[in-house]
Order: C-alpha cells, then sequence, then structure tokens
C-alpha cells in the first residue's frame, strides 16, 4: 500500500537501481514466480520476426510516461556503422519487419537511409513518432519521405481533447500533432482499406491500465473524426511500463508498489505467451540486443550463447536468439496485465476483475 | 469513530461474502452484469458510478471509481462533469423540497 511521497533521490537513468526498485517491492510477488505458479517459466523466444532499432534517446519532448526517460538534453544516437549493421541483420537473418523507434527516431541524422534500404529489401517498415518532432523545419519533410516509402506511422496521441494529451506530452502538443495528422491525412494515410497505414498509440495519462482497446478506439474515431476532422486505421493501447520516466514518477508519487499490484492482481496468463519479446528482437543506440526495449532501459542485454557475453548487432547470433530464453523481471507484469500489452497495443481478451 | 474509511479497507470488501458466501455471489454476478457493456457503454457507467458514488459521498466508491473512470477511458472534464451532474441532482432536490416549505408556510402563515 502507498504510504506518501517519497522524497528520497531516485536516478530514473541508473538502470541497476530501476531494478532493485522494482525487486524491493515487498507486496509484490516476483513476476518469474508468478509465471511458475502458471506454468508459463522459462519465456522463450518463438523466432524473430521483428527487428526493433532504438535510433536514440534525443527526443524533443519529454513525456512522463517515458520509459526511455528520453529528451532534449540526451546524447545516446546510433551511429551510421550499428545503422548499417542493423541492415546487414535485416537483410541476413530475413527478419520481415523493421520497427524503428526512440526517442525521436526523426533526431538521428540515419533514418533516411535506414528506411530506403529497408524498403529496397522489401521489408515492412513502421516508425514510432511523436508527430510534434515533424514541425521542426529540419524533420518537416520526413512526412512526405514516409509516405513516399510506404512506411507505417505509428505515432503517439494519448488522448483525443488537448489538456489531457498536454498533461502528458507538454504544452502545445495536442494541437502540434493535430496539425501533423492532417498532413498524414492528406497524403493518404489513414484512409481506406489498401492505402498507408497510421495507427495512434494510447497510453493512460498516469498510475492506472488502459481501457478495453475497441472501446477507447471508437471513441477515439468519434471524437477525432466529428471535431478535428482527421481518420487513423487503428488505436493501439499501451500499458505504461514502470521503467524510466514513469518508474520516477511512480516512485515519487508513492504509487509504485500499488501500480505493481494492481499489474498483478489482473495478470493475464493468456498474455504472457503473446509477450512481444516471444517475436522480437531489440537493438539498443549503441548496437546491443535486448528482448525488448523496456529490457534496454534496464540493461538487461541478451546474451551471445549460453554463457557468453552481452549480444551485439555486429555478431548477430541467430540460431541462438531465435529460442534465447527472455529476461524477465517485476516491469514484465505490465505486459500481461488485462488485455496485455505490447508495441502493437492489447495481445488477449480482458480478465480484469472488479473493484 | 476514527476506524472508519481506511483505504485499505476497500481490498476487504470481499469478506462480507465470509459469512453469507450465497447472496455474495449473487450480489457479485449482479454486479458484474450491471457494469458490462450493454445499451451503455462500460465508460458511461463508470462515470454514472462516480457521480453517484458522490451524491452518496462513499468515500470507498469515489476512490473505486474515479480509478475506473480513467481505466475506462474518462478524463478529467468528462468526471469533473460527472460530478457536477450529482451536485446539480443534489441541489435540485434541495431546492425542489422548498416547495414543501412553501406549501407549509402557506398552510401554516397568514
Ligand atoms: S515518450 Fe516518446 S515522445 Fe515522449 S519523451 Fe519518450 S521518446 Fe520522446
Ligand atoms: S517487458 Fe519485455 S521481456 Fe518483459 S514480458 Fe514485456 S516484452 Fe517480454
Amino acid at each position: 500500500m502507498a504510504t506518501g511521497l517519497n522524497m528520497q533521490p531516485f536516478l530514473s537513468g541508473d538502470s541497476a537501481e530501476q531494478l532493485k526498485l522494482l525487486r524491493d517491492q515487498t507486496g509484490v510477488q516476483p513476476f518469474v514466480d508468478k509465471l511458475g505458479e502458471n506454468g508459463l517459466y522459462p519465456l522463450r523466444c518463438n523466432g524473430i520476426s521483428v527487428l526493433q532499432v532504438n535510433l536514440g534517446k534525443v527526443c524533443n519532448m519529454a513525456c512522463k510516461h517515458c520509459h526511455v526517460d528520453a529528451g532534449p538534453d540526451r546524447k545516446e544516437s546510433m551511429s551510421l556503422e550499428i545503422v548499417e549493421r542493423c541492415l546487414q541483420v535485416l537483410d541476413g537473418a530475413n527478419i520481415p519487419v523493421l520497427d524503428i523507434t526512440g526517442g525521436a527516431p526523426e533526431l538521428n541524422p540515419h533514418l533516411p537511409l535506414l528506411i530506403k534500404e529497408a524498403v529496397k529489401m522489401k521489408r515492412r517498415v513502421m516508425v514510432r513518432t511523436n508527430l510534434t518532432v515533424l514541425e521542426q523545419d529540419q524533420n518537416y519533410h520526413l512526412v512526405e519521405y514516409y509516405a513516399a516509402h510506404g512506411v507505417e506511422v505509428v505515432a503517439s496521441l494519448p488522448y483525443y481533447r488537448e489538456s489531457n494529451t498536454d498533461r502528458q506530452r507538454g504544452r502545445g502538443a495536442f494541437i502540434a500533432s493535430l496539425r501533423v495528422l492532417r498532413r498524414l491525412n492528406s497524403l493518404g494515410y489513414g484512409g481506406e482499406q489498401g492505402g498507408l497505414l497510421l495507427n495512434l498509440v494510447y497510453n493512460p495519462g498516469g498510475a492506472f491500465l488502459p481501457p478495453a482497446q475497441q472501446a477507447i478506439e471508437a471513441e477515439f474515431r468519434r471524437e477525432l473524426q466529428s471535431r478535428q476532422g482527421i481518420t487513423f486505421n487503428q488505436l493501439l493501447t499501451i500499458t505504461n511500463v514502470p521503467v524510466g520516466r514513469f518508474l520516477n514518477f511512480l516512485w515519487h508519487s508513492g504509487n509504485l508498489e500499488n501500480y505493481l499490484q494492481r499489474l498483478a492482481a489482473v495478470f493475464n496468463p493468456a498474455a504472457a505467451p503473446r509477450a512481444m519479446c516471444r517475436g522480437m528482437i531489440s537493438v539498443g543506440w549503441d548496437g546491443t540486443l535486448y528482448d525488448c526495449d523496456f529490457n534496454q532501459m534496464l540493461g538487461l542485454a541478451c546474451r551471445n550463447g549460453q554463457a557468453g557475453h552481452p549480444a551485439h548487432i555486429s555478431s548477430f547470433n541467430l540460431e541462438f536468439l531465435q529460442q534465447r530464453e527472455v529476461l524477465l523481471d517485476n516491469h514484465c507484469y505490465a505486459c500481461t496485465a488485462g488485455s496485455g500489452s505490447s508495441c502493437g497495443g492489447a495481445t488477449a481478451d480482458s480478465c480484469r476483475t472488479k473493484k | 469513530m476514527g476506524d472508519y474509511y481506511k483505504s485499505d479497507d476497500l481490498d476487504k470488501f470481499a469478506t462480507m461474502g465470509e459469512e453469507a458466501p450465497e447472496l455474495w455471489e449473487k450480489f457479485m454476478q449482479y454486479y458484474g452484469a450491471v457494469f458490462a457493456e450493454g445499451a451503455l457503454s462500460a465508460r458511461e457507467k463508470a462515470l454514472m458510478a462516480l457521480a453517484v458514488a458522490h451524491a452518496l459521498q462513499c468515500p470507498y466508491c469515489i476512490d473505486a471509481y474515479t480509478r475506473e473512470s480513467l481505466e475506462k477511458g474518462a478524463d478529467r472534464e468528462q468526471m469533473t462533469e460527472a460530478v457536477h451532474v450529482a451536485a446539480a441532482i443534489r441541489g435540485g432536490a434541495a431546492l425542489v423540497h422548498g416547495v414543501q416549505m412553501k406549501n407549509m408556510i402557506n398552510k401554516l402563515g397568514f
């Protein structure tokens, strides 16, 4: 039970400290025990169909729910050499989907090259964008670039109204996002079937679970269409993962134990086998490989072989990695709560309890 | 009286089934059915429950349905409007009883 505000300093950038905090919550059953109880431990990768590349932690925004702890002051950004390694792996390991994330991927100068080369290989390419970065002069043209290359756009929009969105992402974020969404619509994004794909992402504005994906999607569709004239393809609901800046918020607001208990109370065994780590590999800005973007921020790197060094994109061992055991910890409760959660939205039917 | 309304007590709600499991079971089934998606959406029902919780001034229900409204996708504006609905009906109910007061005055007075 939360006991109030925690004033002790906590550095959300320190991954060891983050892990310690997640493990120290005595009222929370360790996630691996929960999986064991349900006959689901260990969790293994089941083939790699997505290469998720995190181009860095630099971002024009500093959202409250950010697990990356990204922001304008960050310096970590993927080099051309690592980008080229990613392309070699995409080609050599025949991975069908390239999922580009950050920070704001648009703030990495090698993004256009990564897209162009992956499209040449006929890969499905998606970019996770915060939208507002596409208003900046130097990135304005990227909207047309995405359209010309058939890139799927996955755009964060925490809510269909201004005050909620701006509380999470900063003042002016909502209006700026709408302007970019209108440009995307005018280029053929988010329209009829067969057109360019524009999916929106909903994140809860605090320490609570997301609503049922279908229900909130209908709300977004109605509100954005009728009030703003904006259309999109799908709304993905993502549970806030207790990592990075969001973990910092949970800790300082006295919500951490309560939030983890809440996630654990609605543990859905059907969501565990559908966790996205089972079908992907995530590349950090320096080329280190992880099970997912969250493990990346916690410094939980994949091993290169049974007892080897942290795995790196420059020595990509497909055979081992595609059946690796996933590294799990208490943050994983976010992927298995209620309807489940992944970068592709909800993963399972809900089994949420009342009150 | 100081022992009333502790947050932890909400988690003990189910202990009300200990001495009357069948009644509890029936209540919970009914409760679950009431809040399921129906002619009204689950979000609309959560907002109604939030308004009723304020009208009843039940701290447990206010906590539970604040969270529930958020988790059904409602935002602060919608939730605040719901509480104003409760306030308007409570206020209106007080005022409309003024008619009874007037009837009585008219009966008793010159
Ligand atoms: S959530 Fe996305 S847009 Fe917001 S700070 Fe993090 S990386 Fe940037
Ligand atoms: S947080 Fe990462 S490792 Fe844990 S279950 Fe989710 S996707 Fe898998």
